[in-house]
């Protein structure tokens, strides 16, 4: 193999070839000021100095150890149990790279082949990979499955108004090139009832969120018609759902889902302030082969001993090359091993008590600040943990105030909606206390 | 020892086929299974589905390698075989037999004119 560098002429070749004059045009997107900018960090100085400066610099931040959140859409604040930390910390697991080589890999395919079987049980369905980057990457590398079980044939991708915005702009990214469209509504609600009308013989998936964005729950004969529907037309559905919420309500795998996608980071993954976070993706063993992703699997080797192997290699981009259905060729594995150990700490009684606390946390949370004069609940049907509320000024004057009391609001649904200027999803985990419920209901009051 | 079946016709992208009056078997030769190693999956196309000689019909996975399958003779697929979605491995134990993919309805059986017979296509392996 030749280690030999770039000659100017086979850089000039490959120049030619994308059709760009020069290798700095290839940065163009950067602002020219950002470029080469001047580093100036001053003379050599003290670890005790730089120490001191670095913690005056992350003292800026909010740190949820001072503050209460009560901030969700999309991202949680949940408990993680120290056993997390000391396992992930552990630097087998720390420092392990790829497992390409199965003899000397054991122990993270093993970890990862149990992630990938709590996923299962989570969901009720009987295959997940490996976990994808985030939530919302998972969701549209379900669509482009979906897509391709269909056999490209059919190119419509139905999408609730339900799911996070943020969600459907990155399905929107991801299917740029190809024919698949994206129908339907794309302003935020949690009415679902136009989305039959949308399914043709056309659509190859129909995506459902359940907790819905704004925090509501899909009644489960409205999911079972729309699941009849979907498989009607011969289209696959897919659920967004957030894992926590599985410790309570029926999981996909209970009403003929055909695909469950999410956000893992509640699973024993802090806020880290934006990730790295977890997609976790499974789906029915019939469609194996058009899923993507990393995949263990359990077998074993020549003296009969159980094992564990990266599998079904044959679907990805690394040997199928430009025919496989997606790029992606990595997993998060630390996440997914922090996952593991979640749930395995919480066992099936604790994620249920943890769905529990959420749930009636919110609740309290919710009705406390509807006898509010000022305030009222907006959201009308049943709701997990997160609900919106109207407030008598813009979100953005009231979360201002909330933080100068040391108190994270909820998220300014006047993002998402221009008509949603005075509302706010909140949201409430087992990491609130009654104290600190109360805390948000005396200064909202007080705010207003 | 690489099987050739006389009965069948061959391309050099490896798939066999046998006409039986207006019908045909397709399949993959015992060269392309040996050289692809244990097979964990076969896609083929979907029953009614009309295709033109030389269009792709569908993909062989083995552990190492995923090759597509290219019509020999333009066709509409009558059946394919249910079999390998439980047993993809009897395209590696028995290639020409139980390990048949397709059956297809041939449009226009002068297309298989000028196929590989098994001499000729034995021949193009022996130099592969």
């Amino acid at each position: 193999m030749s280690y030999t560098p770039l000659t100017d002429a086979e850089r000039a070749q490959m120049l030619a070839s994308i059709g760009v004059d020069s290798v700095d045009e290839l940065f163009a997107d950067v602002p020219v000021s950002h470029r080469y900018p001047d580093i100036d960090l001053g003379p050599p100085r003290s670890e005790i100095e730089v120490l001191r400066d670095l913690r005056t610099l992350s003292e800026k931040n909010l740190s949820l150890e001072r503050t209460i959140s009560f901030l969700g859409a999309g991202a949680y604040q949940h408990f993680v149990p120290s056993l997390v930390g000391h396992i992930l910390q552990r630097s087998e697991f720390y420092t392990a790279y790829t497992p390409y080589q199965p003899e000397i890999s054991q122990g993270t395919l093993q970890a990862t082949f149990e992630y990938q079987s709590m996923i299962c049980a989570l969901t009720g369905l009987e295959v997940a990979n490996a976990s994808h980057y985030d939530g919302a990457t998972a969701l549209a590398e379900a669509v482009l499955m979906a897509y391709n079980v269909g056999r490209g044939k059919r190119t419509s991708a139905v999408i609730a108004p339900n799911v996070h915005p943020e969600y459907r702009q990155v399905v929107q990214t991801y299917v740029q090139g190809t024919d698949i469209q994206l129908v339907g509504d794309r302003t935020v609600s949690a009415d679902l009832t136009g989305l039959k009308a949308q399914i043709t013989k056309d659509t190859c998936c129909v995506v459902i969120q359940n907790p819905g964005f704004l925090g509501e729950l899909v009644a489960l004969d409205e999911m079972a018609e729309l699941v009849q529907a979907t498989h009607q037309a011969k289209a696959l559905l897919i659920v967004v759902g957030y894992p926590i919420a599985l410790g309570l309500i029926q999981p996909p795998g209970a009403y003929d889902a055909d695909i469950a996608v999410g956000e893992a980071q509640p699973l024993g993954t802090g806020l880290n302030y934006g990730g790295p976070y977890i997609g976790y993706f499974a789906t029915r063993k019939k469609y194996v082969h058009k899923m993507a992703g990393r995949l263990v699997g359990q077998t074993t080797d020549i003296d009969g001993r159980q094992g564990y192997v990266l599998t079904l290699s044959a679907r990805e981009q690394h040997i199928r090359r430009e025919r496989a259905t997606s790029n992606i060729c990595t997993n998060q594995a630390l996440c997914a091993l922090a996952s593991a150990v979640y749930l395995s700490t919480m066992g099936k009684s604790g994620l249920r008590q943890v769905a529990e606390l959420c749930y009636h946390k919110a609740h309290y949370l919710a009705q406390q600040i509807d006898q509010l004069s000022d305030y009222s609940l907006v959201t009308g049907g049943a709701f997990f943990n997160e609900f919106v509320i109207r407030c008598p000024r813009p979100i953005r004057q009231i979360n201002d105030a909330l933080v100068t009391r040391g108190i994270v609001g909820g998220f300014d649904l006047g993002r998402v909606d221009s008509e949603r200027a005075d509302q706010m999803l909140l949201c409430a985990t087992e990491v609130h206390s009654r104290e600190s419920l109360d805390e948000l209901v005396d200064a909202l009051e007080d705010v207003a | 020892m690489v099987k050739y079946d006389s009965n069948c016709r061959y391309q050099e992208s490896h798939e066999w086929i046998r006409i039986e009056g207006g019908e045909a078997l397709v399949g993959i030769s015992d060269y392309a299974q040996s050289e692809l190693n244990d097979v964990v999956y076969v896609e083929l196309p979907e029953v009614g589905d009309a295709l033109e000689k030389g269009e792709e019909f569908g993909t062989v996975e083995s552990v190492k390698a995923a090759s597509e399958l290219y019509m020999p003779v333009s066709g509409e697929i009558i059946a394919t075989n249910e079999e390998l979605e439980d047993s993809p491995e009897l395209v590696n134990q028995d290639p020409f037999g139980a390990g048949w993919m397709m059956r297809i309805k041939v449009m226009a059986p002068e297309e298989a004119e000028d196929l590989l017979d098994a001499a000729a296509y034995k021949s193009f392996c022996d130099q592969e």
